[in-house]
């Protein structure tokens, strides 16, 4: 297949992914779609790597994977330490970083 | 030391002193700032006499020594420097200045004792003696502009001393007001001399006016000389802009020795001997000057006559001597003008001091029609008040006659109309003799009132309740205050030593200028005023003579007319001011000038201002200009802060449009 | 064959994100998500990065998405509702999305790069192999390498220190006397101050040494 429908479909899960974050209110779930974006930009990296005939797109998709590996186990020790604080797990309900 | 030295020493003396009675005042207590204020001026004193030592030193052309500091802003057209001019007429008006106000300062170390402002007091009065100072000495026309606006903020400041005091404050307002007017005149003076002379400088801009710079804008020199003039009359209270100086004796009494005597109200004589170049070019601002000299001396003379305030019938005098002074440097008598402002000075405090001394045995009151008989319980007063009182009216040998009959003789010397101003001169002489010894004979002589009875026996009265004199609403004691003790000169070593001197001053002073005998005054002035055309116009012989002889006829009648008035028929007072009523009325109102400056110029003015509060000010600075740039940053903020909800989905849904945006236009762009 | 494959994989993976952001439950969105990252591991192969997508389905699908499991348990899912207050969001959301797709589409479909039109660089044997992957690690990429193991040692800390447990309740009003901790304000303990997550301030019933 060319490698134009890859990046079309990387664009599709990107743009799924966006809604997703906006439209869920539970922070797990927004955390999930934060991890579908990653995965769209996983793919175009590995498009594009074939395209090249080198690596240097992998590794940078490999990196990308250890972030996102990062980012979840920081995110659910926050969202963990929310609900051990009693506190909804709704992210409109916590806004006191505003004004 | 070189003659400008002596000059910086004598500025940086009194500013030495201001500073640290300024600064210092709570640590230094009573005897500390009294004795570094009175130090201060006698060192400037001191280092005045090193300048007139060292000034004489040099040959005559060459006394008129420039020193410069500083370049505070060179540039084309302007030379803006921080320089003084040594020459005998700044040095002789800085020892009168200096050695005044060692004497005043002297008196008022116990004369203020009781006050509580005393370390904020001699502090003003070293800042008055440092710009006063900067005033004589400076060598172009900015030092002298700095040296006027700062005389004025002095004089406000000593004059609203008591500021509890509502009237104190008024009068201190009032004065500075029309000083402002008087510095406005100044400046825009200066601007139109500056326009054509090209310097600041003082001896730049004589040399440009002899060298003919004014040869084609002769209506600038003139439009520039009468503003001066505003100036000077502004100072120096005359006509019309004298309403200040009675009211100025809210003051404390040798506030009002020194600055509303002897040195402030001289400084616009010293501007006009000074200019004498330029008026000389300019002949109408001088005969101005000279008329306007004239009309004062008389109408303050008639009002000294009613007036019931012992400190403002010697107010009035002040006005009508300064009167004398501006018509003799109006008309060209320089140093007979110069020569009465140094008597003037002695005889001037001396009077204000011996007031001061009265005031405080009557425990603050200051009206004539209260005190009475003090003769024999305070002698040494009573003496200072004689000794002045025969040297204001002229009576030889005191120093008056001298000074005052030189003017005369110079004035009608100068033929045509000007003899009208000669005849003028001497009623007013005549008016001075009776209004002086009005004032000494109803406080002295006769029945002794009830404070005069208690100093008899040695007990100096003490008010209960403490009252402004002036109106008799009760004051506030709590700060700023006089002090519930009061001090007379017999008792007060400090005032007798003081007065003494100028009484010695006041005697013997004239004896350096006597007609036909000695003039050490013109010989010294000399260098400043070589380049006058009036220095060679010597009165004739037979006018000297003759004016010697009128004015002694005329004081002596004066004080015996005051004596038949007041001592020998009481009660004969009353008749007279029946006898002329309107003319009373018209004394006894001050000619109505107050009245007259309130309608012409007050009320306009506040008219003025309430419509720009009231129209343009509310409507158009503070809804439009002000609340109209507040509303729209609060809308806008208001529209910012709409975005800050804290919804987290929000901001990611402004991150996702921006981003689509951004993609877009990268996308136009690249198409 | 490989179209087959690749758009079985793709529907795959379409499928797995639109039920990650559709399903009600987080359970079965972690689930869906599961699949999609499987599907994405086909796309991979398809695309000669066998070892990124043996990383994938290990690392990804086998570690990460069990924390994740193991989180939505602890929690616990709650039929919490889609969007009930956010509603007024989903038309921008739409809006925006759509727009996005839109453009990303236009920007690949209409590219003047020329090799996306066709199936990429000619194939070199041990393209994407572990041990092209190793040498490039090592190599050239050796310093983000490092860098990316210094972020995971990073993340680990982070985790462990954010989510401690308090064993007592209390306030930490007590703790006054600790050195540099007068600017500190004294609040109640679980209001979820950083002080309190970094143990900056402890009560005193608490464990004085935490296991780092």
């Amino acid at each position: 297949m060319a490698l134009s429908w890859y990046l079309v479909v990387s664009a599709l899960i990107f743009c799924i992914g966006a809604g997703g974050v906006l439209v869920r209110r539970n922070p797990l779930v927004i955390l999930l779609c934060l991890e579908l974006m990653l995965n769209a930009a996983n793919l175009a990296l590995i498009a594009f790597s074939r395209m090249h005939g080198n690596s240097d797109g992998q590794i940078f998709a490999l990196i990308v994977l250890v972030v996102a590996a990062c980012e979840v186990t920081v995110g659910l020790g926050l969202i963990v330490a929310i609900f051990r604080r009693r506190l909804p797990i709704d992210v409109d309900e916590l806004r006191e970083l505003q004004g | 030391m070189s003659t400008t030295t002596w000059g910086w020493l004598v500025l940086a003396f009194p500013l030495a002193g201001t500073i640290v009675n300024g600064l210092g005042h709570k640590k230094l207590g009573r005897g500390g700032a009294g004795a570094i204020g009175t130090l201060a001026i006698g060192l400037a004193f001191v280092s005045a006499l090193g300048a007139l030592f060292s000034l004489q030193g040099h040959d005559a052309e060459h006394r008129q020594l420039v020193s410069s500091l500083w370049d505070y802003a060179v540039t084309g057209d302007v030379d803006a420097k921080l320089s003084i001019l040594v020459d005998p007429l700044s040095v002789y008006m800085m020892l009168v200045v200096t050695g005044v106000s060692t004497l005043i300062h002297l008196y008022s170390v116990s004369y203020m004792r009781g006050d509580r402002g005393y370390a904020r007091y001699f502090a003003y009065l070293n800042f008055f003696v440092f710009s006063m100072l900067v005033l004589v000495l400076g060598g172009n026309f900015l030092m002298l502009i700095v040296g006027w606006a700062f005389v004025g903020a002095a004089s406000y400041l000593l004059i609203s001393f008591w500021y509890r005091r509502g009237t104190a404050t008024k009068a201190g307002i009032k004065a500075f007001v029309i000083n402002v007017v008087g510095d406005v005149g100044l400046v825009l003076g200066t601007f139109f001399i500056l326009r054509h002379s090209g310097t600041l400088d003082f001896l730049g801009t004589f040399r440009a006016v002899d060298g003919g710079a004014f040869d084609a804008h002769h209506g600038s020199l003139v439009a520039g000389c009468l503003l001066l003039l505003v100036g000077a009359f502004a100072k120096s209270a005359q006509i019309p802009l004298h309403t200040w100086l009675p009211d100025a004796m809210e003051g404390p009494t040798p506030v009002s020795a020194l600055i509303h005597a002897a040195t402030m109200v001289t400084a616009g004589v010293y501007l006009i001997a000074r200019m004498h170049p330029l008026f000389e070019h300019a002949q109408a601002a001088a005969d101005v000057a000279a008329i306007v000299g004239c009309v004062t001396l008389l109408v303050a003379g008639t009002i000294g006559l009613v007036m019931t305030d012992i400190k403002r019938v010697i107010a009035y005098s002040t006005m009508s001597q300064i009167g004398y002074m501006i018509m003799a440097v109006g008309a060209g008598g320089y140093v007979a003008g110069l020569f009465h402002l140094m008597t003037h000075a002695f005889f001037k405090a001396l009077l204000f001091m011996a007031a001061g001394s009265i005031i405080g045995a009557m425990a603050g009151g200051q009206s004539l029609e209260k005190m009475s008989g003090f003769r024999r319980a305070m002698p040494f007063t009573f003496g200072c008040f004689v000794v002045g009182g025969l040297a204001l009216s002229g009576v030889p040998p005191f120093s008056g006659f001298f000074s005052k009959d030189e003017i005369l003789a110079f004035v009608g010397s100068r033929g045509g109309w000007f003899d009208a101003l000669y005849v003028l001169g001497y009623v007013g002489a005549f008016l001075t003799a009776v209004y002086t010894w009005r004032m000494i004979f109803r406080a002295f002589l006769g029945e002794p009132c009830a404070e005069a009875r208690e100093l008899e026996h040695g007990h100096l009265v003490h008010a209960e309740v403490p009252t402004n004199p002036a109106n008799g609403e009760v004051e506030d004691t709590d700060v700023g205050f006089p002090g519930p003790e009061h001090t007379i000169a017999e008792r007060a070593l400090p005032m007798k030593v003081a007065m003494s001197l100028l009484a010695i001053g006041a005697t013997v002073a004239g004896l350096v200028q006597i007609p036909f005998v000695d003039h050490v005054v013109t010989s010294f002035l000399e260098p400043t005023f070589a380049d006058s055309k009036y220095v060679h116009a010597e009165p004739s012989n037979g006018l000297i003579t003759f004016g010697l002889v009128l004015g002694t006829v005329i004081a002596l009648s004066g004080i015996a007319l005051a004596y038949r008035i007041w001592v020998l028929k009481p009660g004969s007072a009353t008749v007279w001011r029946e006898r002329f009523k309107p003319a009373y009325t018209l004394f006894v109102n001050k000619w109505w000038f107050d009245e007259l400056i309130d309608l012409l110029v007050v009320r306009p003015f506040a008219a003025f201002g309430n419509f720009s509060r009231r129209t343009f000010e509310r409507v158009f600075v503070d809804g439009t200009l002000v609340g109209g740039t507040t509303s729209v940053v609060r809308a806008g903020s208001a529209a910012v802060r709409a975005m800050q909800t804290g919804f987290l989905r929000y901001y990611a849904a402004l991150l996702l449009l921006g981003g689509a945006a951004v993609v877009l236009y990268f996308l136009i762009v690249a198409s | 064959m490989s179209s087959v494959v690749f758009f079985v994989a793709a529907i795959g993976a379409i499928a797995g994100a639109i039920g990650v952001v559709a399903l009600r439950n987080p359970f079965y969105s972690v689930l869906a998500l599961v699949g999609h990252l499987l599907s994405l591991a086909a796309l991979f192969l398809l695309l000669r990065a066998e070892f990124i997508a043996a990383a994938q389905v290990v690392v990804y699908a086998g570690a990460v998405m069990v924390l994740y499991l193991f989180v939505v348990s602890y929690i616990g899912g709650g039929a919490t509702q889609l969007t009930p207050g956010g509603s007024q969001l989903r038309p921008v959301a739409a809006a925006a999305v759509g727009a996005l797709f839109v453009e990303l589409a236009i920007a690949v479909l209409g590219s003047g790069l020329k090799a996306i039109g066709g199936d990429g660089a000619p194939y070199v044997s041990g393209f994407g192999s572990p041990a092209a992957i190793g040498e490039a690690l090592l190599t050239k990429f050796l310093f983000p390498f490092e860098v990316a193991s210094l972020l995971l040692l990073v993340a680990a800390v982070g985790a462990v220190v954010l989510a401690r447990r308090r064993t007592d309740k209390g306030t930490m009003l007590d703790d006054d006397e600790r050195e540099g901790t007068h600017w500190i304000t004294p609040r109640s303990l679980f209001s979820g101050t950083m002080a309190e997550a970094v143990g900056a301030v402890r009560d005193p019933n608490a464990p004085q040494e935490v296991e780092r």
